[in-house]
């Protein structure tokens, strides 16, 4: 692999959760992603920063294919999802996203927005979903908030919910796309703190973030991109504190 | 020329009289200019003449209850028919023309365009009569049956187009969002997109339903037995039986009972949908 992992902590794991190879995006002529290398392990946290623009949000979205990639391959656990032939309603159910702009269901209460895709897409009976849903809005210190309207909810409890509907499906993954960027910066803790409790829980994660405090603190490998290429990886402590690549210092003394 | 506030030159061809006392002037002289045009016409018009022939009330008495149970009631039930008929069509035709498939774009966009660039007056004719003895078809409920489906056929033009409006007016994300969860495109059309799409266009589908309200008199192109007569139809017989244009008038005041608390419901939702914004 061109970018060697220095000092993982996780465990070496025979299939990783999300492997990229040679991933390029392009819009018209504009070359968002050009050939990225990436991967995630299980139960390994990975953090991506790196400038807007950067092509960080794109490799996310491609990850479950929200975005048709150019060129390259992509796989999850093992599964080609890039291939025409693979199932990717299923596969997308073992991939949860939240989104800077949590996208919940405006028209339905918070616990059908977490019960829908349980019962269309998993095919759950109401009362097994409606209990899954009830334990995983608790996770997230909202149970009462059950029969409330997402817009009743500030944003960090709406991005709490998005969390949770994400959660009920039981992914073995989870995408974050710059989760907190939408957010007043008073409810910014609430959310990490959730986003904290899952990582500490073993779930497999990717984040695409701002917040350099969180990728510090809770990730497991720092993935720095820019101008559509991976510039430089490692674990928090070198990328963040001792950057060796000129693009990762300048972005960091910015930022920091 | 008309100078502007401020403009010193204009100063002096003004006569010095202040603004605010300006401004109730102007106001007045519009006051007492409705007034006069109003006590001219209430003064010039023959009334004695006038009313018997607009309101009679002996020939209003006999038309009841029959312009109410059968002529206003099926004025309802033939709006139904054609809003229902038309929001279903609609619905599939806008589907189609979002598709990723060209042909069903093709299809749903000619669709459209022709019957939206006829006359209804002509379609309904052509459903209840020519295309029955080409096709030697014999329509359900007869060639007033015909002439619904006509009817349905040109509001669906009208509303495919206002749902295609509405469905793309639902956010991307919450397509993203469902798609991700797993739910397949039907799914997420039937269960996100559609729901918002349906709440976003409620005050122009309102709208629709005034308009076929008012379209159901075209039917009376189709020539009704008595039972299945709507309101024109009906005070267009009773016009011409009576010798007077009360039948009109009547007719013309049921409608408005049926319309104007729509017209007043889509302000209202529209109202609110600006606050929910």
């Amino acid at each position: 692999m061109a970018h060697p992992v220095t000092g993982s902590t996780t465990a070496p794991v025979a299939v990783p959760a999300i492997e990229v190879r040679e991933l390029c995006k392009t819009y018209g002529s504009n070359d968002v992603l050009k050939g990225i290398d990436f991967h995630v392990d299980q139960g390994e946290v990975v953090c991506v920063i790196g400038p807007s623009g950067s092509g960080k949000s794109t490799l996310l979205r491609c990850v479950n294919r929200l975005e048709e990639p150019t060129s390259g391959v992509i796989m999850v656990e093992g599964i080609d999802i890039t291939d025409s032939e693979t199932d990717l309603d299923a596969i997308r159910t073992r991939i949860g996203i939240v989104f800077q702009q949590f996208n919940l269901f405006p028209h339905l209460t918070v616990l059908q927005n977490l019960t829908l895709a349980q019962r269309r897409a998993k095919k759950r009976g109401k009362r097994e979903a409606a209990e899954i849903a009830r334990r995983n809005l608790e996770k997230v210190g909202l149970a009462e908030k059950a029969d409330a309207f997402p817009a009743q909810l500030s944003g960090g409890q709406q991005q709490r919910v998005a969390i949770a509907r994400a959660l009920s499906m039981d992914p073995d993954m989870m995408l974050f796309d710059e989760p907190t960027s939408a957010l007043d910066p008073e409810l910014v803790g609430d959310v990490l703190g959730v986003m904290k409790q899952l990582a500490s829980e073993g779930m497999t994660m990717m984040v695409v973030t701002h917040e350099m405090g969180f990728a510090r603190e809770v990730g497991d490998r720092v993935v720095f991109m820019d101008g559509g290429v991976v510039v430089e990886q490692g674990v928090p402590e070198d990328v963040l504190g001792d950057p060796q690549h000129e693009r990762t210092q300048s972005f960091l003394s910015k930022v920091l | 020329m008309p100078g502007r506030a401020g403009d010193p030159a204009d100063g002096r061809y003004i006569p010095r009289v202040k603004r605010s006392t300006r401004r109730y002037l102007v106001q007045g002289t519009l006051y007492v200019v409705f007034v006069l045009v109003v006590l001219f016409v209430v003064l010039s018009a023959d009334w004695e003449r006038i009313q018997p022939y607009f309101f009679n009330p002996e020939i209003a008495a006999s038309l009841f209850p029959d312009i109410v149970l059968t002529a206003a009631k099926n004025t309802v039930i033939y709006t139904l028919i054609a809003f229902v008929g038309g929001v279903l069509l609609g619905l599939v035709l806008a589907l189609m023309k979002l598709s990723p498939v060209l042909p069903y774009r093709w299809l749903a966009t000619g669709f459209i365009e022709l019957f939206r660039g006829l006359p209804a007056l002509l379609v309904i004719f052509a459903f209840a009569f020519a295309v029955p003895i080409a096709l030697e078809w014999r329509p359900p409920g007869g060639s007033t049956g015909a002439g619904l489906i006509g009817l349905i056929i040109v509001s669906s033009a009208y509303i495919a187009e206002t749902i295609r409006a509405g469905i793309e007016a639902v956010p991307k994300g919450q397509t993203e969002a469902a798609r991700s969860l797993g739910l397949n495109p039907l799914w997420t059309m039937i269960t996100v997109v559609l729901p918002q799409a349906f709440r976003i266009i409620t005050p122009p589908l309102t709208n629709e339903l005034v308009i076929i309200i008012k379209d159901t008199s075209l039917l009376f192109i189709v020539g009704m037995a008595l039972d299945q007569r709507e309101l024109t139809t009906f005070a267009r017989d009773a016009l011409s039986s009576t010798a007077s244009a009360t039948p009109l008038v009547v007719a013309a005041l049921l409608y408005l009972v049926i319309t104007l608390p729509l017209t007043q419901l889509v302000a209202k939702l529209e109202r609110h949908n600006k606050r929910g914004r």
